[in-house]
This record gives structure tokens, C-alpha cells and sequence, in this order.
């Protein structure tokens, strides 16, 4: 009877909380994709049908213009091409000397390792901050060079630990056969280690990219009026602020033509170039999904 | 003898420091040398007659600075936000780690999942354009706020001071909620399905397992991100604050001490009190970063895994 009690009470119980939990979770994703989407529908809505408002999650009259105008803008080209450059360069770079400096700092042998990992891992503490870095990058003739986009950032020593946590879990046979066979230990790290670290590398490149492809404070601040240096976050920052300062209004670089057929308005091109400047991000990052989960635990745990 | 042998061994392993010398004399220039720079905060810096040349001052920056009500404001205003992001940074995170575990349909687990990382890989740039749109006055908030009957007229989120720690904190929510609960629901997974069964035999509940099993297994992760985080309590971050709050009327409670720096270095251009709030942010920080540390190993939970 008593058994019968408990069981009967279960069986009432779970699917509540089941029913319950599905439905938080389906407004979880809700929430996290509906300003996403309705920012799709709108880019892909007319203009000035758009100003009427109410757009969902659909467009009401399709019309690719907001785009064609983007594409047609020399400096949303040009920001465009910088964004994938730096993205490919820094990521690269980054990538690739992180990984040396991990593996150098997982030698056993190597005299001073302590004081050398102390070396770089301080760095990750201490920063001069913004003013004395200005001076630095002005003093190094980096200011409105492309360059600026890819050497402070980098060596990235939280990037160097992760990946170094994980060459000390390699099995140690691994580097003993390529050191006796007489490789030297750029073509150990080459030809052996880095294939292993596949996994790990992955997941620090994906980090790379996103800091990357998402930073806008670097061309605000060391390259704010040169047109050859901007990028689309940048770009989308200006769209932003002009937005933030006067409302609705019409955008600096664009204007508003009233000669053209179609009209463009600040809410269409922002919502293109917001999306323009997010999506080759979000097509890539679910399949690196498997890498990045255990890319945080590394990081956590040494963090 | 023992020279000898030291040099031996560096010069066996002499190609580890070909690839290592490079990467320091890079790390000297970017991180090291531009450390010089703090003098700035002990002079009355003009860019003109360089750091050796400028009048010394002492600390009459810092005692400028202390005095100066807007930076206690800048102050003020990162320890508030931070610390709501820290508070509902990881209510949210924990609540859905938790909450996530108990999907049992793995397909829909898995996406819902995969969605919640969604915003964090969105820039801020992006992630405040849509916040603006979103708390629009025609925006989705202020539609189903109305149709709720919780409000009668259109609020102005982005106008209004009083709002802006709450629509900075819940921006935070947004875009890392997901991000952050990897690590939860990495630790949950590691819990041992022997408890639950235990659990389960002794008449607990589901919400009485939560409580009792998952959340004990994962105090100990809990208890060091808290602990880290507190170690980061002058990141409040600026981008969200500097692109929603640089509005007039905003500036009192979205100035940031990074701000600060910001306005006063470049826009000022007082590069010297400039260095000495970004000095003073640094050294806090330091500080808190070690005293984090040390309260983590001595309540031994560094054993995070």
C-alpha cells in the first residue's frame, strides 16, 4: 500500500516537473536566438516597410537590398577583407608560437624552466594598461599599421598553458623516440607534437578567431580615422554609437540618398552588417563544439 | 665542475632556447617595456619632453586622483556592476546547469546546449546592438511586457540611469549564461550515478536530488570559479558600458574606472592621471588575484577536477 503510495505519487509528480523543465529550456532557447533571428528578418526586410515595425521572425516584403547596399560600400568592403585577414593572420601566428612556446616549457630538460614560465605567466597578471601601450605601439610606428592587428596579442599565455597542459599529458615515449632518433626539437614539436595536439589546438584557434574577428577597440583606438585600417565590428561600432546618440537617425557613411529608387534606412544596414559581422562565426563554432568543451576544463583547472 | 656541466646541458638543449629567446624578447617589448610607462604616473607627463624630460611630481597624481569625486564614481560604479555579474553571472549559470541535467531527451539536450553558447561568440558590438533593438520601445521586451500587463507604457530601458546596472548585468546573463555552464555541467557529468541511485532508493525526489546529490557534487567547483572571480573584481568589462552608457545622462552610473582611463588618457589627454587609475586598477587587481589564490589552497579546494 505504502509502495504503491510512493509509486503513484512519482508517477504524478515527474511529468510535471518534466513538462515544466522542457518548457523553461524551449524559452531558454527562445530567448537566446529570437534577437538573432529577428535581426535576419529584418535584414532581409524592405527598408521602409521595415519602419512600420512589428517584424517577427519572418520578412514581410523580401528584398535583398540592405545587403547589395552593404556589398556595394567601398569601406564595408575593405572592413570586410581586413576582418578575414586578421582573423587568418593572428590566428595562425598565434597559434603556432603559443604552441612552441607550451612545448619548450614542457621540456624537463630545458635550464631555467621555472624562471621562464614565471617570465610569461606574470605578463598575464601585470599589464601596463592602456596609456603606457598606446605610447608603446606609437613609439613602434604601429599606429594605422596593419600590423597592430597581430603583434600585441600575439602570444596569448593562457592559450600557452592550455596547450601545455595537455603535451604533459602526451606519454613521455612519444618525445624520447623522436629526441634519440637525433630530430632536434623544432622538428620534435613539428613533425610530433603539434599532429597530437590536434584536439587542443582546435579549440585555442576557435578562441584566437573569435578575439579576433570580434575586436573593435584596437582600430578604435590606434587607428580610428584611417579608412584602409577599419573592420566590420568597427564598423558596426560606428553604426552603433551614431544610433546611440541621436536615435533613429540617418548613419554617417551611408547617408540617405533621395534620388535612389530604394530607400535605405540606419535599422536595415545595421541589421545586415550585424549579421554580415556574425555569421561566419556562428556557422563554425557548433562543430568545434567537442573540442572547446574540454578547452574550458583545461583552462579552468590551470586558470 | 658544476658550471661546466650546467653549460653542458644548456647547450644540449640549445635549439629549446632558439625557439624560446624570440618569443621572450617579443614578450619583453609588449608586456615588460611598455611597463616603463608608470613612471607617467609619478610626473606631469607631456608627450613633448618624454618620460625622462617631464616635471617629477611624486604622488600628487594618486593625491589628485583620490580627491577626484568622478573617479570614486568610476570606482563605485565598476565594483556594482561587476559584482552583479559575478551574483547572477553565476545564479544563471548554476540554475541552468542544473536544470539542463535533468533533460533526459539527449538530441534536445544537446542543441538546447548548443544554442545557449550562441551569444558568446557574438561581439559586444553586436550583442549591444541587439540589446538596443530588443529594449527598443517597439522592441520585443516592452511588447510582451505590455501584453503581460506588467506595464502600461513603454519603458525606456536605455534611458533611464536606474535601469542601466540591470540591463548591463542581464546582457552579461545573455550572452555568457551558456558559456559558463560548461564547467557545471562538465562537473555534474563527473558526478557518480551510484549517489543518485542511492538517492533515488531512499524516496528522494527530483528536486530533493538536485539539492542533495548535483549541487554537493558541485560545490567544490562552485566554491573556486567563486573565489577566481572575486580575484577579477575590477573587470567590470567596458565595452557594454561604453557602448550603451556613453549617453549623457548615462555617464553617472555606466563610467567605469577603464572608462575613466579612456577619457581622460585619450580624449584629454592627461596621459599622467590617466596611468595613475590605470596603475592603481592594476596593483587592486594584482593583490586581489593573489589573496584569491591563497584563500583557494587554503581551503584546499584547488582540487578543482
Amino acid at each position: 500500500m505504502n509502495n504503491h503510495a510512493i509509486k503513484r505519487k512519482k508517477r504524478f509528480h515527474i511529468p510535471v516537473f518534466d513538462i515544466v523543465n522542457t518548457l523553461i529550456m524551449l524559452l531558454v532557447i527562445a530567448i537566446m536566438l529570437y534577437p538573432f533571428l529577428n535581426t535576419v528578418a529584418i535584414s532581409f526586410n524592405d527598408a521602409q516597410d521595415t519602419l512600420r515595425g512589428g517584424i517577427g521572425l519572418w520578412p514581410r516584403v523580401f528584398s535583398a537590398y540592405s545587403y547589395e547596399m552593404v556589398f556595394r560600400n567601398r569601406l564595408m568592403v575593405t572592413a570586410a577583407f581586413n576582418s578575414v585577414a586578421r582573423t587568418l593572420l593572428a590566428t595562425v601566428l598565434s597559434v603556432f608560437f603559443s604552441a612552441m612556446i607550451a612545448y619548450v616549457l614542457s621540456r624537463q630538460e630545458l635550464v631555467g624552466r621555472k624562471f621562464i614560465t614565471a617570465y610569461f605567466v606574470v605578463t598575464m597578471y601585470v599589464s601596463a594598461g592602456l596609456i603606457p601601450t598606446y605610447f608603446l605601439i606609437k613609439k613602434l610606428g604601429l599606429l594605422n599599421n596593419f600590423l597592430v592587428y597581430i603583434f600585441p596579442g600575439m602570444i596569448s599565455v593562457f592559450n600557452v598553458i592550455v596547450i601545455k597542459s595537455f603535451i604533459q599529458s602526451l606519454p613521455d615515449s612519444l618525445t624520447e623516440a623522436a629526441i634519440v632518433d637525433g630530430a632536434g626539437h623544432f622538428r620534435c614539436f613539428w613533425n610530433v607534437v603539434l599532429p597530437c595536439c590536434k584536439p587542443v589546438l582546435a579549440t585555442v584557434a576557435l578562441w584566437c578567431a573569435v578575439g579576433a574577428w570580434n575586436s573593435w577597440f584596437d582600430t578604435f583606438l590606434y587607428a580610428p580615422n584611417a579608412d584602409h585600417m577599419t573592420t566590420l565590428q568597427y564598423e558596426m561600432m560606428k553604426l552603433l554609437s551614431s544610433s546611440m546618440q541621436t536615435g533613429r537617425d540617418t548613419s554617417s557613411i551611408f547617408g540617405n540618398n533621395s534620388q535612389q529608387a530604394n530607400i535605405i534606412t540606419p535599422v536595415s544596414i545595421r541589421a545586415a552588417v550585424t549579421i554580415v559581422a556574425s555569421v561566419p562565426i556562428l556557422v563554425v563554432y557548433p562543430f568545434l563544439q567537442k573540442y572547446f568543451v574540454k578547452g574550458v576544463m583545461l583552462g579552468a583547472v590551470k586558470g | 665542475m658544476q658550471k661546466s656541466n650546467l653549460g653542458k646541458r644548456i647547450a644540449k638543449s640549445r635549439s629549446l632556447y632558439v625557439m624560446i629567446i624570440p618569443c621572450m624578447i617579443f614578450t619583453f617589448i609588449f608586456a615588460y617595456y611598455p611597463l616603463t610607462g608608470w613612471i607617467m604616473a609619478f610626473e606631469n607627463f607631456r608627450p613633448a619632453k618624454g618620460y625622462w624630460g617631464s616635471k617629477f611630481v611624486g604622488f600628487d597624481q594618486f593625491r589628485f586622483l583620490f580627491e577626484d569625486f568622478e573617479f570614486w564614481r568610476a570606482f563605485r560604479n565598476t565594483v556594482v556592476m561587476s559584482m552583479m555579474n559575478l551574483v547572477f553571472g553565476f545564479v544563471f549559470a548554476i540554475v541552468f546547469a542544473l536544470l539542463l541535467n535533468e533533460i533526459r531527451h539527449s538530441a534536445f539536450k544537446r542543441i538546447t546546449q548548443t544554442v545557449s553558447y550562441l551569444p558568446h561568440f557574438l561581439s559586444w558590438v553586436i550583442v549591444c546592438a541587439l540589446v538596443q533593438s530588443m529594449l527598443a520601445s517597439d522592441g520585443i521586451v516592452n511588447t510582451v511586457f505590455s501584453k503581460l500587463g506588467i506595464i502600461k507604457k513603454p519603458v525606456l530601458f536605455l534611458g533611464e540611469p536606474s535601469y542601466f546596472w540591470w540591463v548591463v548585468a542581464f546582457s552579461n546573463v545573455w550572452k555568457e549564461m551558456g558559456w559558463n555552464s560548461i564547467i557545471y555541467i562538465a562537473a555534474i557529468s563527473g558526478i557518480d550515478p551510484a549517489l543518485y541511485e542511492a538517492a533515488e532508493l531512499d524516496g528522494a525526489g527530483r528536486f530533493r536530488r538536485m539539492w542533495h546529490v548535483t549541487l554537493p557534487g558541485i560545490r567544490s567547483t562552485i566554491v573556486v570559479l567563486l573565489i577566481m572571480n572575486l580575484g577579477s573584481i575590477l573587470n567590470a568589462g567596458f565595452e557594454v558600458q561604453y557602448l550603451l552608457g556613453s549617453n549623457g545622462l548615462l555617464v553617472d552610473v555606466s563610467q567605469t574606472i577603464d572608462i575613466f582611463v579612456l577619457k581622460y588618457g585619450m580624449s584629454i589627454g592627461n596621459y599622467s592621471l590617466a596611468t595613475a587609475a590605470g596603475m592603481f586598477k592594476t596593483v587592486i587587481a594584482v593583490a586581489l588575484v593573489f589573496s584569491a589564490n591563497a584563500v583557494a589552497n587554503r581551503l584546499g579546494e584547488n582540487s578543482l577536477m
